[in-house]
């Protein structure tokens, strides 16, 4: 242990309840005698512990337990702070991603599957970073932009990027190769940077100018021990995930394997800049009020109040001083002891309003009905974006999303053969269920699912209400993906590697709400298409029927019987007694689908609930045309469909036709070029700086 | 002979055909084809006390093709029909089984199939029996051989002179259909009939030559008799003359076989006319037995909820109102347990055979 472990003591010092370590013992003398260090041997071993030194011991809190996860995790922070800076820099993002199998020592390249090194490469079309910062944003923990402002971000803390490169380090000893420019007329900078764990600062190896045929942005290089495989949490699954909360990035995967899958950017509209707030009073500790209190620049406490939290304002800050029975015009450095706690009960007992939610930037429910139709092929999608909410002074939003069915797949496949049945045999039933995706800040979450906030409120969600078989306890079953997504300033993660969302009553109800409307609609869509498909299958039963029918009546009259006849005049009767051409026109024969329906976008099924369809979109008939609404029924074919092959069962009447020529369109325009009319946005030019948590 | 069968089938083809002309002048008239088929269920039975036995009332049901409901079942009896009437023109017997397989197949263009199951199918060749008042024998359906006959019997069957006393302990087997076209009793010098619900109890009567010491035909039908056992049972009661005696376990599904033998089934009510024998009479096991035959009560077994249920239906039944046959069911619910014959053994393996039969028959100690 101890030869394995120089710096044990040091590295113990940050657990103090643990027992320092002892020092081989003597042989047979009990625990106490020889073997006792005094205070003073102790102490010489004390020492300070660099992060990048806890870090490199601990590295499962960073995320690279194990060298496929490890893998994954250098791919996220990589795509994480690619898309961060682009973002911020109000540039759409096109990021690629470059995983390559790199031979270890001598041996030849081995198969993907046996590999054990990879060389990862992520490029984005940024801002570029500034030649001075370069070193220190890839080689040195906790160094970064995020940490210390309340806004919204992919990353943090800023270690991500720089755990990755120190992991890489630490696995192949190879450093991190960078390139970046800040624009076309910039040169282009190249960089090999290593991290040095004692002191948590970059060495340089290499510096240099060189021709790059990008005209700006950020490629990084790390060579990694890893394993690649695909299936769940893997980084395909992750770029996948990452492609549908965020339609608005072009995202380009070239695999080990040497295919280049490509991710199209859905969504042309930058989600808004979120703006940064200042803490609200309720989010503070009593430790942190007290360590502002010393740091305050304000001369008195009134104006510190007012203006160090959100939503506090001049005259609340008096209030509140008085209330707390401490003059307003006291300095707020002499603010100590019991007059500071009664000062915090104080604030935390006054009402004040929610904090400002300007910081979040929510997906928004058409980039997420456009991420989910991009990727998961069904039938039915829907959104739900939350009002934002509070969490202990926080301020979050909750989006859900839900993609439902496979019918646009299955209807490029050939329809399987006709196989007979044995007796005691069944038709396959699906058993399949459902897929949660988590996301934090737009980042996918793979791990830990049911560890998460967001997946026990899918389990909590009865499903059952809304036409989905459910077991006790269990997802609900069905071709479904549930998308759920949590912004907020800071979110609440159970643990430092970002796996899952910690439970807190306020968010857990917001989840649940959207589930719930989510699940709403999706009842409404199946309810309505069985309707549909039962109308369909009464009169497929006569039809199928009819032929069994005639022919057992041709066989009974001895061959002779006119069969087309009686079959027409038997086709005539289940026709008419089947509502006719009106149930024709409902189940779209006229323009023939698998099951009867119309290929076209549906936005109201069905015309027999009226003029006031139930979703709850009715009331935004009169919003402006940049509104989507928020459930979208697609058939297949879907590319192709124009306004006038669109059905609906009953004539639409006036004002259902206006709101549906507002929401087709729009859902159109997502695949073609421009941003929605209106949709004006302001976008701040942020510094070239690049951010990294 | 051969002549009779021709014209029977003449007329059960025809009534199949009608069937397909029903379809057809439906389908000319633009109407719904629709079928009325007799209800077979305790509802539509009354039970004829003169005649002593169950007769089948005049409810029908509809069944039409164009409704959601009933048009598979449209469809399969037409199916059934054409089998049917294949096995008419062939003159061929078949059993329910083949029947499911004949007309089992998928429906073209799709993933579903005629009949799933045999239970589909048998009802509908019931309910084409009772709707063209056709037997099923006349429809060529057998059932399986599920008896046996022993006994001071003659029977010609296919030209073969069979003696049911010179065939050992295991008797002949009857045929589904004993029908005179297909059966003939040559000669029988018994004097009466006993009704065997049990095949393991008809075996020891034979082995023990019970019959011929009683002068008696033996006859079993393996728990719920078949009708080619019912329909012997009722020619010897008939032709003969014989008195026809039933012996079952004392259970409420023993009581229901007498009344089966005795006055019909009410599934098949229409059948009682030939079935039925209303004279038969219930020799045991009677739930006075065991304390009049000393049969200790540590060989019966406590009546389940089942039992108790039926036996409570049983009491309801018109024809169960005798007020001997009321105080016999209501003896075995008062005490709470069912004998099974078998139980007779716990005296003497011969006690069947050697005393309990014999005491019964000089005792004249029977339920009508």
């Amino acid at each position: 242990m101890a030869t394995h472990k120089p710096p044990v003591s040091a590295a113990k010092s940050v657990f103090p309840s643990k027992i320092p370590p002892q020092p081989p013992a003597s042989k047979k003398t009990g625990p106490r005698a020889d073997s006792a260090v005094t205070a003073v041997e102790m102490g010489a071993r004390q020492r300070e512990i660099s992060v990048s030194e806890f870090f490199t011991k601990n590295r499962h809190l960073l995320g690279f337990d194990n060298p496929r996860k490890a893998l994954l995790t250098c791919v996220k922070e990589a795509v994480d702070n690619a898309l961060d800076a682009c973002e911020e820099a109000g540039i759409l993002p096109e990021v690629t991603v470059q995983l390559e199998v790199v031979a270890t020592g001598p041996s030849a390249v081995p198969p993907v599957s046996q590999a054990t090194r990879f060389r990862i490469t992520v490029t984005d079309n940024g801002p570029g970073i500034v030649r001075q910062q370069i070193p220190r944003i890839f080689a040195k923990l906790l160094y970064g932009s995020k940490f210390h402002r309340l806004r919204m971000s992919r990353g943090q803390q800023g270690i991500g990027i720089s755990a990755a490169g120190m992991y890489g380090q630490l696995t192949t000893g190879k450093p991190v190769k960078i390139i970046s420019r800040t624009g076309p007329k910039a040169a282009a900078h190249y960089f090999e940077v290593q991290i040095d764990t004692k002191k948590n600062e970059p060495l340089v190896h290499e510096n240099k100018q060189i021709q790059w045929e990008q005209p700006r942005g950020t490629q990084v290089a790390i060579e990694v021990e890893g394993r690649y495989q695909k299936g769940r949490a893997s980084v395909d699954e992750y770029l996948e995930q990452t492609s549908i909360a965020n339609p608005h990035v072009r995202l380009i995967y070239r695999t080990p394997e040497g295919d280049t899958k490509e991710y199209p950017r859905a969504y042309h509209e930058l989600p808004p800049s979120p703006k940064e707030i200042k803490p609200h009073p309720y989010g503070i500790e009593f430790g942190m009020l007290l360590k502002m209190l010393h740091e305050a620049k304000s001369q008195t406490l009134s104006s510190f109040l007012s203006s160090e939290f959100c939503r506090v304002t001049p005259a609340l800050a008096d209030e509140m001083c008085i209330a707390a029975k401490v003059s307003p015009k006291a300095k707020p450095r002499d603010i100590r002891g019991a007059i500071a706690e009664t000062l915090y009960q104080t604030i935390q007992a006054t009402k004040i309003m929610a904090p400002p939610t300007n910081c979040l930037s929510p997906i928004g429910e058409k980039a997420i009905l456009s991420g989910l139709y991009k990727q998961i092929k069904g039938e039915f999608y829907t959104a739900v974006s939350r009002p934002p909410s509070v969490y202990r002074g926080n301020p979050f939003i909750i989006e859900a999303g839900l993609a439902f069915g496979k019918a646009p797949d299955g209807a490029t496949k050939p329809e399987k053969p006709a196989m007979p049945l044995a007796e005691g045999e069944q038709e396959e039933g699906d058993s399949e269920l459902a897929r949660v995706i988590r996301y934090a800040n737009r980042v996918p979450l793979l791990y830990q699912q049911s560890a998460c906030a967001t997946f026990k409120a899918v389990l909590a969600t009865t499903w059952r209400n809304y036409g989905i078989a459910q077991s006790r306890g269990a997802l609900p079953a069905g071709p479904m993906v549930i998308f759920v997504h949590i912004a907020s300033v800071w979110v609440p993660f159970t643990s430092e590697s970002k796996e899952a969302i910690a439970e807190y009553d306020e968010i857990h109800k917001e989840i649940t709400l959207a589930l719930r409307e989510c699940g709403r609609r999706l009842g409404l869509f199946l309810r309505r298409r069985e309707r549909a498909a039962s109308e369909f299958r009464r009169r497929n039963i006569f039809e199928l029927y009819i032929e069994e029918v005639v022919e057992a009546c041709n066989r009974l009259k001895g061959g002779k019987l006119p069969t087309e006849k009686l079959k027409a005049q038997l086709h005539k009767i289940a026709s008419s007694r089947t509502g006719g051409i009106k149930t024709d026109e409902t189940l779209g024969k006229t323009g023939a689908g698998p099951e009867g329906l119309p290929h076209s976008i549906i936005v109201t099924a069905d015309g027999i609930e009226g003029d006031a369809p139930p979703t709850p979109h009715v009331s935004r008939t009169i919003v402006p045309v940049t509104e989507v609404p928020d459930g979208i029924r697609i058939e297949e074919n879907r590319p192709s469909s124009k306004p006038g092959r669109r059905q609906t069962a009953k004539p639409a009447p006036a004002k259902r036709g206006a709101r549906r020529d507002a929401a087709v369109p729009s859902f159109a325009k997502m695949g073609s070029v421009a941003q929605p009319a209106g949709a004006v946005r302001t976008r701040r030019k942020a510094q070239l700086t690049r951010k990294k948590r | 002979m051969a002549k009779t069968k021709q014209t029977k089938n003449g007329t059960v083809e025809k009534k199949l055909i009608g069937l397909a002309d029903l379809v057809i002048t439906a389908a000319q008239r633009a109407k719904d084809p629709t079928m009325a088929i007799p209800i077979r269920a305790l509802s539509n039975v009354t039970f004829n006390e003169r005649k002593g036995l169950l007769e089948m009332g005049h409810k029908k049901q509809a069944r039409s093709f164009f409704n959601v409901g009933m048009a598979k079942k449209f469809m399969q009896t037409m199916l059934v029909a054409d089998a049917l009437s294949e096995l008419q023109r062939a003159e061929l017997t078949t059993s329910l089984r083949e029947i499911y397989y004949r007309t089992k197949h998928t429906i073209q263009d799709s993933h579903e199939n005629t009949f799933d199951t045999q239970d589909e199918s048998d009802p509908i060749i019931e309910d084409l029996e009772v709707s063209l008042v056709a037997l099923r024998e006349e429809l060529h359906v057998r059932a399986e051989n599920g008896g046996s006959v022993v006994g001071p019997l003659v029977l010609g069957d296919d030209g073969d002179r069979v003696d049911c006393a010179k065939l050992g302990k295991g008797g002949y087997s009857v045929p589904s259909i004993v029908e005179p076209e297909y059966v003939e009793i040559r000669r029988c010098t018994a004097d009466f009939v006993l009704l065997v619900e049990k095949g393991t109890q008809w075996n020891r009567l034979s082995e023990d030559k019970f019959w011929r010491r009683y002068n008696c035909v033996l006859l079993t039908g393996n728990g719920q008799p078949p009708r080619g056992v019912r329909r012997l049972a009722r020619r010897l009661h008939e032709e003969y003359r014989l008195p026809v005696y039933v012996l079952v376990d004392n259970d409420p599904w023993g009581y229901y076989i007498y009344s089966v033998v005795k006055q019909g089934s009410i599934n098949l009510a229409f059948e009682s006319q030939r079935m039925a024998i209303p004279k038969a009479k219930f020799i045991g096991l009677s739930s006075a037995d065991p304390e009049r035959y000393e049969l200790p009560r540590n060989v019966g077994i406590k009546l389940n909820e089942k039992d108790i249920a039926r036996a409570k239906e049983l009491l309801n039944y018109q024809w169960f109102q005798k007020p001997a046959w009321q105080a016999e069911i209501k003896r075995m619910l008062t005490s709470g347990l069912k004998y099974e014959l078998d139980a007779l053994a716990n005296k003497d393996f011969q006690y069947l055979t050697k005393k309990y039969l014999p005491r019964k028959l000089k005792e004249k100690d029977w339920l009508d």
